[in-house]
Parts: C-alpha cells; structure tokens; sequence
C-alpha cells in the first residue's frame, strides 16, 4: 500500500535531515578545531576511526550507547504519554544500587539464579522509584518533574552518599565487588564458553579492548518490548491518547492514571535497567560516578529519536560514537574541552533540526487546512 | 456582468498553491464601493485562503489585485492596513486585561509625552462609537464585556485604523440571535457612511438577510457573483455544493415510546466553582428529540458534560431506562448505548494527533474485535474504518490521516459515524453541526433523525436556533442554569425562542430591551 511507501519516505527524510544536520555542526566545529593547531581532517577522522574505525571501535560505541538507549527510553515512553520524567538519574542509581547490593550480598547462589535475581532487583526498585512521582502525579496532581527532581537529590543522598559508605570495604567510593555468578556476560570473554565459541566470528569479539556487555541486547530488547507497548496495546494506545489530548482520552473513557502509573513504572524500571548494566556489566560494583549524567543525557537522547523507541536506539547510538570517538580525537591532540564542543554542536544541531522540522510540519498543515 | 468602475477591490485570477493543494484556482472576486458583498463557501473552498492574501499573509502564485483601481502588492497585514483594508477575525485579537480603549490605540497610541493619552484615546474611541452606532465602555476590561461588545471592540479597532473595506470572517458563529441582529444593525450604519464590507459565512439565511451581492467559492475557484435580490437562498446552496441540497430538515412525525432518560434536581458547578446547573429536570423519551436551546454559556455545556461523566454531579439523579447512573463515569454510561457527539470536536471529540482508525474506536479501543486481552487487532480497526469512511463519506487522505488534517465537517462526520455504529439507544448531541458545511449538515441531520426514527432518544445542544427548531419535537429552553419553559417544536418560533433564551418571559409581547 502507499501508506506503507510514505512511512518510509517520512522515515528516510528524518533520517537524512539528521545527517545534515551532523554534517552542518561539523563544519561549524571546524572553525573551532583552527583555535588549536590541530587540522580539522585529522581530529574528524581521529573521531570516525575512535567510534567505527574497527570491530572493537564499534563495539565500544555499543557499549557506551547501553545506559544512554536505556535512559532515552525512560524519558521517551512517558513523554509519549504527556510526562515529563526528569528521573531517570535517580531510578538509574537507585536500580543500580540496588543489583550491586544484591550482587555482593548474596554469595552462594547460582549464576541462573543470582544475575536475574540482581536484573530483577534493580528494575523493582527502579520502577518503584519512578512509579511514586506517577502515583504522586495521578492521584493528587504532584507535577511529575518537581517530584522526579526531587527524586533525584534523594536517590544520590541515599545511594552514592549514604548507601556506599554502609557498604564499602576500601578506600574507593564503591560497594564491594559483585560476585562472579551476577556479572553480565562481556563479549571479551567469548572464548570461555564452548557453545559461543563455536559461533562465526567468535574471535573477533575475544579483544581485551572490548567492553560491549549483554546490557546492550537487553536495551534492544527493552525498546522492541515499549514499541509493541505503545503502538500494539490497548494500554500504549490509551497512554498515547493521554499524552496527546487528555480531555479527548477523557471523553473516550480513559482512565488517566492507570497509564500515568503504568508508564512511570515502565519507565523506572528501564532506567534501573541501565544502571543495573552499568553495575552487574560495566563497574562490577556501585562507584560514585558512574551514573555520568546518563539520566539527563537520555532527555537528549528520547528528543533527538522522537520519542519513538526505534527512534531512541539510533539517537543512543549517536551519543555513544560521540563519546567513543571523541575520546580517540582526544588522544590525536585535540584539547577535551573542543572534543566536548563539538559533541555539544553535532546534539545543539540535530535538535535544532528537529525544531525546524516541527515548523515545517506546522506550516505545511497550516497551508492545507483552509 | 460588465464591468464597472466603481469597484473598491478588484481581486484577478488570483491563485494560491499549497503543497498538494490548489487552494485558489484563478479565483476571481470584484467588490463594488459601499455594498455588503457576501463571500460563501463550504468548509476548504478558499474563502479564508482568499482573505489571507488580500491582507497580505499570503502571496498569490499567481493574479492581481486593484485596489482603487491601482494594482496592489502587499507585504504583509501592515500594509493592507496603510491601505484601508481592515479584518475582523473570527477568533479576537484582543488583550483581556487591557481597557477596550487601550485594546483601540494598541500600536497607535495617541501620546503625551512618553504616556498613553488616555483622555484623546478615549474621546476619540467615543466619536467613532457614536457615530457608527458602536456602543462599548471604553473603561471596561476585555475579560469583563460579553462576546457581542468584544466583537464591536474589534471594528472600532479597524475604523480606528481607518479602514475603508472591513472583511468580517465568520463574524456570527460565536454571537446570540440578538447579537446577530445587532450586528446587521452595525453593518447597515457602516454602510450608510459609505463603507465598504465583505462578509464571509456560510450560513445562508444571513447571506440573504445582509448581503448586497455574493460569490460563491467551491473548491478553490470562484463559480459565480450574484445579485442577492436574484436568487434563493436554495440557488445559493446548490452553487456552494453543487448538488441540490435540502436546506428544510425532512421529516415525520415522531412516535414516542417510553422514557429513557430522566434527570431530576440536578445541580451542577462550572470550573470556577459556580453553579451553573441549578435543579434542572428534564425526560426524553425513545423515538424523540429533545431539544435545549439557549445562549451559550447557561449551563448547556456543563450539563452535557456532567449527564456523560465528565463532571461532577453536586446532587440530583440521572437515570438510563431506569437505572440509576449518577454515579456512573463516562466509560460506563458508553457502555450503556449512549453515544455523545461532544461540543467541542477538537478538544474532546478526537485526539487530533491519531489517524482517522485510531479515532474512529476511541472509546470503544478496548472491545473486541479492536482488541482481545490488551492486544490491539489493527488488521480489524483497519477494515472497520475502511467500512465506516465509505458509509459516512468521511474525506481527507483516508484512515492513516491524521484528524487535524480533515476539514471541521469531515472531523465531525468521523465522530458522527464512530457514536452512530454502537445502536446508541441515547444520543446526546452537542453542537452537531457547528463550523460544518451545509452539505455535512444536512447528513449529520438525517443521521440524527433516522436514530430517532429506529427507537433512540435524544437530547440536543445547540446554540443554533433554527437547528434546535426543525429537528426537535420538543424544545426546553435554558437559562442562566435553570429550564424556563419546555415547548412543543410546533407551536413556537424563533421570535418566543430568542425572549425566553434572554430571560424573558414568553408572555412579554413587546420588544425586549435588550
């Protein structure tokens, strides 16, 4: 049917409107690069190479879109629904806090049992910590992102500043480590297992440089899982109707807060997710600082991929080769401050480019109605 | 017709292309000085479009426009303005908690110094309001003053600009009959003092009410200029639609069966608090429609709202055959073959943002075969929707169009066929047919009837007169909260209508004061 050639059209426009506008803010990233002495060329190819350049570039590009997918998606699936979470700060580190808890605590349990027991964990707590501002919000009317950032002070105060020091048998600002049956499985260690290890391509993936974890299936999985959600379900189809126009869903006999809760839950649970990865896949152990700022990045993140889960895959992928590759720009020379403005110029230009697209869409719709 | 020299506007072949649409196709439209020149047309036929050009928010592909017999090329509304070309727009463009006379001056501030003149803006407010017969208070807040005054505000902002040729865009949607009346008034002063106006509607009795001469716009192009005196407003519709259109609503009479639906003491609170349903009663029985009519903005809206679950009952009963459903929320009053056209489509009526297969089950999303078990079934949706645009000619890009794309009477027949394809038993219908072309109207009309005529009951809304009138059987008359009177359609008009919807009573033979 045509309906089903214009979606891809509208979907290859996107997608080349964001490569303009990554090709325009590197251009402009040019004119700073001559401040320091270092060409241009040099540093743009130093950031391709570092994010794609080879196997184990582009699975370190993976391994660091991991959280940010995560996070995208918390923020992407109650946006959809007409919320704003600002939390997923605070349900990444409440989520990770928790599997690392887990993962150290529980020493006897088989690996089966442990890891899924930790995964498990993390979302609960995380999706706890996400569904009380969706509770807040549904049943008295709390603005979600007051609560969520509030949220958030406290989830730092009771993980990285109260909780590591009930725990901490070092000098380092972390839980002890995880035992060995709740890590998530490294595509380093391939060779370890005999039925993987037979696999095509198994040894590509046995470098020491490799960092990719199996964190990373489980975000594909998660946004495939919120796709079918929002646009298979009648749950996704009455959040949907929520987040677009309340007093419709309203009329059409939709009960707001079931999808207000449910959504908030979901979306705490997958950013305990990604903090569970960073713990159980990454750290090996809850440290002070390994939330990186991934809960606000993933606003970004669910912006830049429309707040469609597909969508936030890709834009998780943007951020992760931005920050792979500019560590290799950092490497050829360039100053870490130039490496963080041009990342901040290639997201300032693909949001940008969004912007200009909803005024497109605004004034095409203007010229056909009346 | 010849061409004659006195010609205010001359607007030439002028067309305007918007992607995948011709908006206007050589549209061609002569306005003579000091007449009333009526612009028609239905929903989408260019009429706005033409507007927008002549006050130079569009450029034109193509074709002139003489103004005073100079060609004219404007940049933009300053320009028309400079020119004496003023619009009153449909939705004001008002400050509310500005005085109407600094609304006035806005952008044209006498001064005294670095300060507003607040004493020449207020006199000079006055002389343009006496001598038009264009009453305000000039110290009065926009937020305070009714609808009516707020349009006056708007053409003595105009004149104030010293605009020679007004354009009025829909001008009636949003006032009583009685400010209706008033507003001829104005236009017939206006044109004593040698103005000049374009009225652009689509509602034909003021056309042949008002109007000098008309054009008719149909999809784009214009299809012919008229002498008001020459023709019926039955010659008028059918240039509008191109077809004959029946303009009387057909029908019989209706067999009522027992009662439906009952409401006693109800008492209802608008947003602020206030109440503004006060102990209404009302019955409609199965084969009927009952009509309320009244000025909007009496409590119509809050009653529909809180009989469908959408609002806070204070206290009273509502009853379905029967059962008691005062407690009911809106998902199960649907559930009892209640269907609701809302008021308000594009607020509550669909979600504007989903395609047509998406609105066409809303409310319904969760029955089978829309879904089983939580799983949406689109395969289903998709030919039920396919099913249900043909029957209800809903068009505009077919079911994977959005339904912020579809023209006002294409979005209201989508509701019409979603309410009408569940055996509705009740029908609550609020504004049917408000902003929605006269050929939409007439369907939706014989849709509502035909339900009456297969056993429902029904209960219409509607700040439109002349509909309340020919479709119901009986009529309950709304004010201020509270039912005046119930009347038979037959045995009243307009005339006793529009007192008691005023607060009059029916007994009052002379004029109201008003």
């Amino acid at each position: 049917m045509n309906n089903y050639s214009e979606k891809i059209k509208s979907v290859l426009t996107d997608l080349g409107l964001s490569l303009l506008s990554i090709v325009i803010a590197l251009i402009v990233g040019t004119l700073f690069i001559f401040l320091t002495d270092k060409s241009p060329l040099d540093a743009y190819s130093a950031l391709y190479i570092g994010a794609f350049g080879n196997f184990s570039a582009i699975a370190n590009t993976l391994w660091r879109s991991t959280p940010l997918i995560l996070t995208g998606l918390a923020v992407a699936l109650p946006f959809r629904a007409g919320l704003f979470n600002i939390g997923a700060e605070g349900q990444l580190l409440m989520g990770g806090f928790t599997a690392g808890v887990v993962g150290f605590y529980f020493t006897s349990l088989p690996a089966f049992i442990h890891l899924p027991f930790a995964i498990i964990a993390g979302m609960l707590v995380g999706g706890l910590w996400g569904g009380l501002p969706g509770f807040l919000k549904a049943k008295m009317d709390v603005h979600e992102v007051i609560a969520t950032i509030m949220l958030n002070h406290i989830a730092i105060a009771l993980t990285i500043n109260y909780g590591i020091n009930i725990f901490r048998d070092t000098g380092r600002p972390a839980t002890p480590r995880i035992m060995e049956s709740a890590s998530m499985f490294n595509f380093k260690n391939i060779m370890d297992y005999p039925l993987l290890s037979n696999l095509p391509f198994a040894e590509l993936f046995a470098q020491p440089a490799i960092r990719l974890h199996i964190n990373f299936f489980l975000a594909l999985i998660a946004a495939v899982i919120l796709w079918y959600l929002l646009f298979k379900t009648t749950l996704g189809y009455e959040m949907r109707a929520v987040g677009f126009n309340p007093d419709g869903a309203e009329y059409g006999g939709i009960n707001a807060s079931k999808g207000i809760i449910t959504a908030m839950f979901i979306s705490g649970a997958v950013a305990g997710l990604a903090g569970v990865g960073e713990v159980l896949g990454t750290h090996l152990s809850f440290m002070q600082g390994m939330d990186a700022g991934y809960g606000f990045t993933g606003i970004a993140v669910a912006l830049i991929g429309q707040t469609h889960p597909i969508g936030v895959i890709l834009g998780g992928i943007l951020f992760g080769a931005l920050a792979q590759g500019g560590l290799e720009m950092q490497f050829s020379g360039i100053p870490s401050e130039i490496v963080m403005l041009i990342q901040a110029l290639v997201i300032f230009f693909v949001a940008a480019l969004q912007v200009f697209k909803v005024y497109l869409a605004k004034r095409k719709a203007k010229g056909g109605v009346e | 017709m010849a061409r004659e020299d006195n010609y205010i506007l001359d607007m030439q072949n002028i067309t305007k292309i918007f992607p995948g649409v011709k908006a206007n196709d050589n549209v061609n439209l002569s306005i003579k000085k000091g007449e009333i020149h009526a612009l028609v047309g239905e929903n989408g036929a260019g009429k706005t479009t033409l507007m927008n050009v002549l006050y130079g928010l569009y450029d034109p592909d193509g074709g002139q426009v003489y103004y005073e017999g100079n060609k004219i090329n404007l940049d933009g509304p300053q320009d028309a303005i400079e020119l004496g070309i003023g619009m009153v727009h449909q939705h004001f463009m008002l400050v509310d908690p500005l005085t109407v006379t600094e609304n006035i001056v806005l952008g044209n501030e006498p001064r005294s110094g670095l300060m507003l003149d607040q004493k020449t803006a207020k006199k000079e407010v006055q002389d343009i309001s006496n001598k038009y017969g264009l009453f305000v208070d000039p110290d009065a807040k926009i937020q305070d003053i009714s609808v009516g005054m707020q349009q006056r505000v708007e053409i003595i902002k105009t004149l104030y600009r010293g605009a020679e040729l007004l354009i009025f865009d829909e001008p009636t949607a949003v006032l009583t009959p009685q400010e209706i009346d008033e507003l001829f008034e104005i236009f017939r002063s206006l044109k004593e003092q040698g103005k000049t106006i374009i009225f652009i509607t689509h509602k034909l009795k003021e056309v042949k009410t008002i109007s000098d001469r008309i054009t008719v716009l149909r999809s784009g192009k214009s299809i012919d200029t008229v002498n008001t005196a020459d023709v019926t407003k039955e010659d008028v519709a059918e240039l509008m639609v191109g077809r004959q259109v029946l303009l009387e609503v057909e029908k019989t009479e209706a067999k009522p069966g027992d009662e439906i639906f009952n409401v006693e003491n109800l008492n209802v609170k608008d947003n602020r608090d206030i109440p503004v349903v006060k102990d209404i009663s009302l019955s409609v029985r199965k084969g009927e429609i009952l009509g309320i009519a009244g000025v909007e903005g009496n409590g119509q809206s809050e009653l529909v709202e809180a009989i469908t679950g959408l609002r806070k009952i204070e206290s009273g009963k509502v009853e379905l055959r029967g059962k008691d459903i005062t407690k009911y929320n809106a998902r199960e009053i649907k559930r009892e073959k209640v269907a609701h056209i809302p008021e308000d489509r594009q607020k509550r009526g669909l979600i504007m943002d989903f395609d047509l297969k998406e609105n066409i089950i809303l409310g319904y999303h969760d029955l089978e075969p829309f879904s089983k078990n939580g799983i949406m079934n689109y395969d289903n949706v998709a030919q039920y929707t396919q099913d249900l645009i043909e029957k209800y000619d809903v068009r505009g890009g077919g079911m994977e169009a959005q339904a912020k794309n579809l023209s006002g009477g294409n979005q209201q027949k989508l509701i019409v066929a979603r309410e009408f394809s569940h055996d509705p038993e009740f029908l609550i219908a609020s504004q049917p047919t408000r902003g929605v072309d006269v050929g939409s109207i007439e369907f939706i009309h014989k849709q509502i009837i035909d339900r009456r005529d297969n056993g429902a009951g029904v209960l219409l809304v509607s700040a439109e007169l002349s509909e309340v009138l020919s479709l119901s059987d009986r009529i309950a008359v709304i004010f201020e909260g509270e039912i005046v009177d119930v009347l038979k359609a037959s045995e009243t008009n307009e005339r006793e209508l529009g007192k008691l919807m005023t607060g009059s009573k029916a007994e009052a033979g002379g004029e109201s004061n008003e």
